[in-house]
């Protein structure tokens, strides 16, 4: 059955089971290969996509869940790459071997949308569903202060 | 005494035959062993790694595996260090698997420094030498008053200079110059090792591009999954393929079985329609293909498999921890090490510490599962994965489908995590096999519980300790007993001790003794291996020595490192000859980290306190000291780790070296809460819920300090990790008075917060 998804801003149509789940659709079906496989049970945070603009896990999500909603992933965060997030994650150099990165970054950019300025408490309760077996920690809470100074900088600008 | 039905001789090793003879029992030697991963075969040219464009584009190639170390960065700095390139518009690309052209392509061991330090300088050095050669000649000057800046060739005389994207169609036709006689920068005049530079892929990771493994997309591919016996060694009876076929979008299910022990191969064997021996050193099972993935690992879920689970099934952690507490009390099996008279000198000691450890297997859980895609037409094959060590894997494909390597083009995606995993290249045959089975590319992808249930895990082990303290506080005695897993003399991969392995050779009188017990199961290098085991339970101990003595940890580190050590081991006894450890740069970085993080003022306090721990390995030098807070239920919250380290006279890139060490000491914090427990052969654990690693919120403020030395750079994969969990554990005790001597913390009644 043809399934209208609203992806990236993009209206798309797959014909799949309801039952599948949103993270092999995305990366299988519609070949956007940013959401990752870490776990299928959604405790890892690598699946991580923004369900109207909110975290959520692709490899829990049954595609028939979210027809019509906004689902964006980490290939629609901003249209030129340039992501105040991103931006900082690459200034600082977060990643390691990266796999993890493109949830951590969605989420990162949902804690800031809702708290511009966030503590380091406020950081790790935010952040700690998504795992990083690297241990890029350190560097992740370094970028989204970064990230949320530099975002209150171009404001003010 | 044995349990009831022991694994006897024979049953191991016609299980080791059966599926690949090194692979049950893990190598004797660590697969670290410096033959490994040996300076590269090949004969290094330029023209392999270096690619100028007219317009003075540089493209490096990237020649070893990218699992998150950095190299995939680090290696082409090196060349564009003495190639004096403009790193901002150098472009670096991941080099296809080819050994003759790149030398070694392996990546284990912290050896990526040492190993290529020398040799891709000089690549870059011969091109830099070329195009002076070029420009020289077209303006008739001598070469020696050429010089380069950034990506150009300079005449200081006349003023002129040519970009190196006008030399490079010239430079190319020259045959490069004596790679051993290239003359090297000083590193005072580095512009570009010694400077932090951000990993080169990060724009596509931030993007989310696909560069990993798991991405890789080709025309016409199908996905498969790989359900393999959850014993080890055993082996599929029978399964319901034909209901599986009829699942939605399943293309075919295949039986992989193995060639009956002491048979004559597939022709004295009856297969059921769908089954296929599977080729030495693959372990059976049943692989479903599926037009998706999601449809492959569904369909799993209604498969049946009678499987003969062999004589795996009988063992459990339990009954390894009671043949360990019995081979504890026995006379150990073999002698590492012993000198002096440990014995009568712990009877006539002033004080006698005692203290058994323990410590559990470990899975590796790399985060992207383990996958490979393989093609396979016309008797050629073509894969895309995941490798540590790709060369290796191409011979184990070439083998296992009788294929000439040369018929087997690798290329080496972005790896998400390798922390030793996929220097077992396991998954990487099955795929091949699979692809050449199917005919068509085929994609295959281990669920996380495929991954959890087949590692090579990081054996579990046990060491009894005593140790004898005279009168003056001085420690005059060690005595050690390892109790691991292997056969005879011969301990499974990652399961060895060194005869000189700390305190050895620097306590008066001393024995190091080893046992085994026999293992039926996979195991494999984890970060660190070996290391990642014993440094925790050998500086617990010391720790414990210390306390009891009424010293400082500290100085009674100085005081060991201080002694005139022990004369080596005679020829024959100890796994691996020298004591290579340096004491003054082990007392270096204790010295450092002692001063950074103000050891010798540090507050006592119920609930709080600091732990130090140094250790030596893959030739890092590491010391740190933990700080913790623990509360009434005994939930342990690290706050900040100070850490010294030496490996040398140059940090290659400061931000990977940086992530390097904050990434091992998190890992080993982890390490102390994880544990792959084995009830009837199976793994218990299954996913990250009862797999846990450390989250954000437990992850402690890291200082890091270099203690530069004299001595030539060596690799950061590693050191760091192994004293992370020591000085955790000795911090705890200065909290609470009590001693973490089980792992992990949960079999010792202590959380992480």
């Amino acid at each position: 059955m043809a399934l209208k998804l609203k992806i990236n801003n993009v209206a798309m149509t797959v014909d799949v089971p309801q039952d599948t789940p949103l993270l092999w659709v995305l990366r299988d079906v519609l070949d956007l290969k940013g959401p990752k496989y870490g776990c299928g049970m959604g405790i890892c945070g690598a699946c991580t996509v923004l369900l109207n603009g909110e975290p959520a896990r692709s490899c829990v999500t049954d595609v028939g869940s979210v027809i019509g909603q906004s689902i964006t992933t980490i290939e629609g965060l901003s249209p030129d790459g340039l992501h105040p997030v991103q931006v900082a994650w690459e200034q600082v150099d977060v990643p390691q071997c990266g796999y993890c990165q493109s949830g951590q970054i969605l989420t990162a950019a949902a804690l800031l949308a809702r708290k511009p300025h966030p503590t380091d408490a406020e950081i790790d309760d935010a952040m700690s569903g998504n795992l990083c077996r690297c241990g890029t920690y350190l560097r992740i809470r370094k970028a989204i202060h970064q990230a949320a100074e530099a975002d209150a900088a171009a404001h003010k600008a | 005494m044995l349990s009831t039905k022991p694994l006897t001789r024979r049953t191991f090793l016609q299980i080791s035959a059966l599926t690949g003879g090194g692979l049950a029992l893990g190598l004797f030697d660590s697969p670290f062993a410096s033959a490994q991963f040996g300076p590269p075969r090949a004969e290094l040219t330029p023209r392999a790694f270096i690619h100028i464009a007219p317009d003075g584009a540089i493209t490096i190639m990237a020649r070893a595996p990218e699992i998150g170390q950095g190299v995939k960065t680090m290696l082409p700095m090196m060349i564009a260090e003495e190639l004096d390139a403009d790193w901002g518009k150098v472009r670096v690309e991941q080099a296809d698997l080819d050994e003759t052209l790149y030398g070694g392509q392996s990546a284990g061991g912290s050896t990526s420094t040492q190993n290529n330090y020398l040799p891709m300088r000089r690549v870059g050095a011969a091109c830099r030498q070329m195009l002076i050669s070029v420009a020289a000649k077209r303006w008739g000057v001598a070469e020696s008053e050429c010089s380069t800046k950034p990506s150009k060739v300079v005449h200081a005389g006349s003023g002129k200079s040519f970009g190196y994207g006008e030399l490079a169609a010239d430079a190319a036709a020259l045959t490069p110059p004596g790679m051993d006689s290239i003359k090297l920068k000083d590193p005072k005049e580095f512009r570009i090792l010694g400077k932090p530079h951000a990993n080169v892929d990060n724009r596509s990771i931030v993007t989310g591009k696909p560069l990993f493994g798991i991405d890789t997309q080709v025309p016409g591919m199908v996905y498969a999954v790989f359900q393999k016996c959850p014993v080890y060694g055993g082996k599929v009876k029978s399964a319901n393929l034909e209901e599986i076929k009829k699942l939605p979008g399943v293309r075919q299910v295949l039986i992989a079985s193995s060639a009956p022990a002491n048979s004559a191969g597939p022709a004295d064997t009856t297969l059921e329609p769908g089954e296929v021996i599977a080729p030495a050193g693959m372990q059976p099972g049943v692989a479903i293909v599926a037009d998706t993935w999601w449809q492959a690992q569904s369909a799993r879920k209604s498969l049946k498999v009678d499987w003969d689970f062999g004589p795996g099934a009988d063992q459990s952690s339990q009954k390894f921890d009671q043949r360990a507490a019995e081979l504890m009390k026995s006379p150990p099996a073999e002698t590492l090490r012993s000198y002096g008279d440990v014995d009568g000198t712990l009877t006539g000691a002033a004080k006698v510490v005692e203290a058994t450890y323990a410590y559990p297997f470990l899975a590796h859980g790399t985060l992207e599962a383990m996958n490979t895609t393989a093609s396979y037409k016309d008797g050629k094959l073509e894969l895309w994965t995941t490798s540590q060590s790709p060369g290796g894997g191409r011979n184990q494909v070439a083998r296992a489908l009788n294929m000439e390597p040369g018929d087997i083009t690798v290329h080496m995606c972005r790896i998400g995590g390798g922390f030793g995993r996929r220097l077992t290249n396991d998954y990487m045959v099955e795929a091949a096999w699979l692809g050449k089975q199917v005919g068509i590319p085929v994609k295959l992808l281990w669920s996380r519980e495929d991954d959890i249930a087949n590692d090579d895990y990081r054996p579990a082990g046990y060491h009894s300790f005593r140790a004898g303290i005279d009168a003056q506080g001085k420690l005059i005695a060690w005595r050690q007993h390892f109790i691991t897993f292997g056969e005879g003399q011969r301990y499974v991969s990652g399961g060895t001790i060194e005869a000189t392995e700390f305190p050895s050779g620097r306590v008066p009188n001393f024995a190091l003794y080893a046992s085994a017990q026999p293992l039926l199961l996979r195991t494999g290098a984890l970060r660190a291996p070996g290391h990642n085991a014993y440094a925790w339970a050998i500086k617990g101990f010391f720790d414990e020595v210390a306390t009891a003595a009424g010293r400082d940890p500290l100085d009674l580190y100085m005081e060991i490192l201080n002694a005139t050590p022990a004369p080596m081991p005679a020829q024959g006894q100890g796994r691996r000859g020298g004591d290579s450890l340096n004491p003054d740069r082990l007392k270096g970085v204790l010295q450092l980290v002692a001063e950074r993080s103000g050891w010798a003022n540090r507050k006592r306090a119920p609930g709080h306190g600091m732990g130090l721990a140094c250790h030596y390995c893959h030739a890092g030098y590491f010391a740190e000291v933990a700080e913790v807070t623990v509360d009434s239920s005994n939930s342990i919250k690290v706050n900040r780790i100070w850490a010294a380290g030496d490996v040398g006279n140059q940090i290659m890139n400061p931000s990977g070296a940086e992530a390097q060490v904050q990434g091992a000491i998190l890992e080993g914090m982890s390490e102390m809460g994880q544990e792959i427990t084995l009830a009837d052969g199976r793994a218990q654990q299954s996913n990250y819920n009862d797999f846990p690693f450390l989250r954000i919120n437990q992850a402690p403020v890291i200082e890091l300090f270099w203690h530069m030395t004299e001595f030539p750079p060596t690799g950061l994969g590693e050191p760091a990790l192994p004293p992370a969990l020591p000085a955790i554990a000795n911090a705890v005790f200065a909290a609470t008075g009590k001693r973490i001597r089980t792992l992990p913390l949960a079999r010792s009644g202590f959380s992480f917060a």
